[in-house]
């Protein structure tokens, strides 16, 4: 069952790429619902102003070391195209959200994924990005990406994702 | 750990005044203890006697309710029925002492129940079998047909807190989290149950994400963590009306981890500001915030002490995680946990001697109890994920989360005396987490 469901969800898939192809050589006026998988259309992924050329290109998400929420160099590359973008896109507000792995408490995991968003937020705000365009939140241990219990799965929780939107931060 | 269960065991008999004249009056004693273990005492419940027409149904589901109370405990090992000499069908009818010592029945509970209308009417006497004599006065408790099991509670919770000589816990609920969906997205409501399982009720929708319900001291009010806005802030909910509440926290970036003080008048926790978190209280009344702590490390996780001028709680300022104690206005703190590993989550005891707490160590969760001055650490259960304790209002029995490892991973309730017997898993229609077990009800 669950390998038929596979099988049908990989169709979808390959279709959708099929529909999407004749974009990559012109047009670009169409407006693509799918904007992660259209390549060169508008919002798509090589369109260097668009939320997914943000997410893919320039990485929204850097990665930490066990309890740790210092900058790693890998992560310092990441966020100087972050800010790059920002500062080039300035009518994008960020959400900074941080994150933990399962080891450790709900609570302590709060305040964990706090100093790690505000890592990122310190910063990006000395690259340059007004302070007024960024918040920060924790999730903690509460929403992770990858959910099996080994090292692999761990070292892609303990993150930082930039979360951009155009609009006002409430 | 040998010394501490005899101590208990020592305890219970001395406190249990059932227990004295068994060993007076007959051979063997019947509270033994064999590999670290206690022997359950033995009783006979014979099915409540209905009183009136059609309550047939009534006293036997009181009757199992208040079996399975004591059973549960596993301080206690019910006989079962089909052993019984003496068919006890009559509350008004003398007791034969003697079928009941020849079937090692060291404790004997008889009741009736009669039902007319929404009233319920239970009444029940305790006997203690070997010495021949009444335990106590009978009881009566009048309720609604619908609150058939608090009635049921309170009957069992009498004929613990005799023979055990410590507080009463069954007639009690908890506030916890209810959880569904996968582990990477998790749906999660607040729900309420009865101390075992029943009666459960939803409090709010999984719109938001919801964390670490608590309850106050009277039950009332559910403090509680909410995403509802985009960023985590703590809310109170009214139980009886479910009307919910956002409370004045210091400003900040995210608030959690809450906690009332004894009187239910204050709010203890955390603020994270600038990615530092620290300790503040709140007058609910005046909402007039005092900021207890100031470091650039992470303070989080607070709990009153009972009499309401100490907190206990959580700081990786040396390091690591690990617990401290500071007044209630804050100030200097000291130190209370010093074993390998992690600690966190600290609940103060109702009773106060004793601080449980969630540790980590060598890639294992523990739930643990230590004294309120660092001695005596003791780890009660142990697991992939052991997390956040509560304590039963006795101060006995503590109940926490269990979460099991892998992409199937899913948490569960959990349930453990103080001396790390009897863990058992809390009965719950869907996964659950975060419970906080509230007052002994009224």
């Amino acid at each position: 069952m669950r390998t038929l469901m596979k099988a049908a969800l990989l169709l979808v898939a390959l279709s959708t790429a099929a529909c999407t192809n004749p974009n990559r050589f012109g047009g670009g006026n169409t407006v693509d619902l799918n904007a992660n998988g259209a390549d060169g259309a508008m919002g798509g992924v090589n369109d260097p102003t668009s939320p997914a050329y943000f997410s893919q290109t320039v990485g929204d998400r850097v990665l930490f070391a066990v309890d740790q929420s210092t900058l790693t160099p890998e992560a310092m590359v990441t966020l100087n195209g972050q800010a790059q973008w920002l500062l080039t896109n300035s009518d994008y507000l960020a959400v900074i959200e941080g994150h933990a792995d399962e080891q450790g408490t709900r609570e302590y995991n709060l305040a964990l994924g706090a100093r790690r968003a505000n890592a990122v937020r310190e910063y990006l705000i000395s690259q340059g990005v007004p302070a007024s365009r960024i918040r920060t939140v924790s999730y903690g241990k509460e929403r992770p990406i990858a959910v099996c219990s080994d090292e692999s799965c761990y070292t892609q929780n303990r993150r930082a994702v930039t979360v951009i939107s155009i609009g006002s931060l409430s | 750990m040998m010394k501490r269960l005899l101590a208990l065991f020592l305890a219970l008999m001395l406190a249990g005044p059932l227990a004295a004249p068994v060993m007076a009056q007959n051979g063997p004693l019947r509270l033994t203890i064999t590999d670290g273990v206690i022997e359950p005492l033995p009783f006979a419940l014979p099915v409540f006697q209905a009183e009136t027409a059609g309550s047939e149904q009534m006293a036997a589901q009181i009757s199992q309710v208040v079996a399975d109370d004591l059973v549960n405990t596993a301080l206690f090992r019910q006989i079962p029925a089909s052993a019984f000499i003496s068919q006890h069908s009559s509350f008004a009818q003398s007791v034969s002492y003697a079928d009941w010592r020849a079937i090692n029945a060291q404790a004997l509970i008889t009741g009736a129940v009669s039902v007319s209308g929404n009233q319920v009417v239970v009444k029940f006497r305790l006997y203690d079998v070997f010495s021949g004599t009444e335990m106590g006065d009978g009881l009566q408790f009048v309720g609604s047909v619908d609150g058939w099991r608090r009635m049921a509670h309170k009957v069992a919770d009498t004929v613990y807190t005799r023979v055990t000589g410590e507080g009463a816990y069954f007639d009690s609920r908890v506030v916890f989290v209810s959880e569904s969906g996968p582990k990477g997205d998790r749906q999660k409501r607040l729900a309420i149950m009865d101390y075992d399982g029943a009666n459960i009720q939803y409090l709010t929708d999984s719109a938001a994400l919801v964390l670490a319900p608590r309850f106050s001291p009277t039950g009332d009010r559910v403090l509680y963590t909410s995403f509802e806005s985009g960023f985590p802030r703590i809310n109170v909910l009214d139980v009886a009306n479910v009307g919910r509440q956002q409370i004045t926290t210091a400003p900040g970036e995210m608030s959690f981890s809450p906690r009332f003080s004894r009187d239910g008048r204050q709010v203890i926790y955390s603020l994270s500001n600038g990615g530092n978190t620290d300790i503040w209280r709140t007058d609910l009344a005046t909402g007039q915030n005092t900021r207890l702590t100031s470091a650039p490390s992470i303070e989080t996780a607070p709990s009153f002490s009972p009499d309401g001028s100490q907190i206990v709680f959580e700081s990786d300022r040396s390091g690591s995680p690990q617990l401290y104690i500071m007044s209630a206005d804050g100030g200097e703190a000291r130190r209370i946990s010093f074993g390998d590993g992690r600690y966190g989550t600290p609940v103060w005891s109702p009773r106060g001697d004793l601080i449980a707490f969630t540790k980590q160590n060598a890639g294992r969760f523990h739930i643990g109890v230590v004294r309120t001055d660092g001695s005596e650490e003791r780890l009660l259960t142990s697991s992939f994920l052991d997390e956040g304790p509560t304590w039963a209002p006795n101060g006995r029995v503590i109940m926490f989360f269990r979460e099991t490892q892998g992409a199937s991973g899913a948490p569960s309730l959990y349930s453990v005396d103080i001396s790390g017997r009897n863990l058992r898993q809390v009965a719950t229609p869907s996964f659950a987490s975060d419970p906080s077990w509230g007052p002994l009800q009224r």
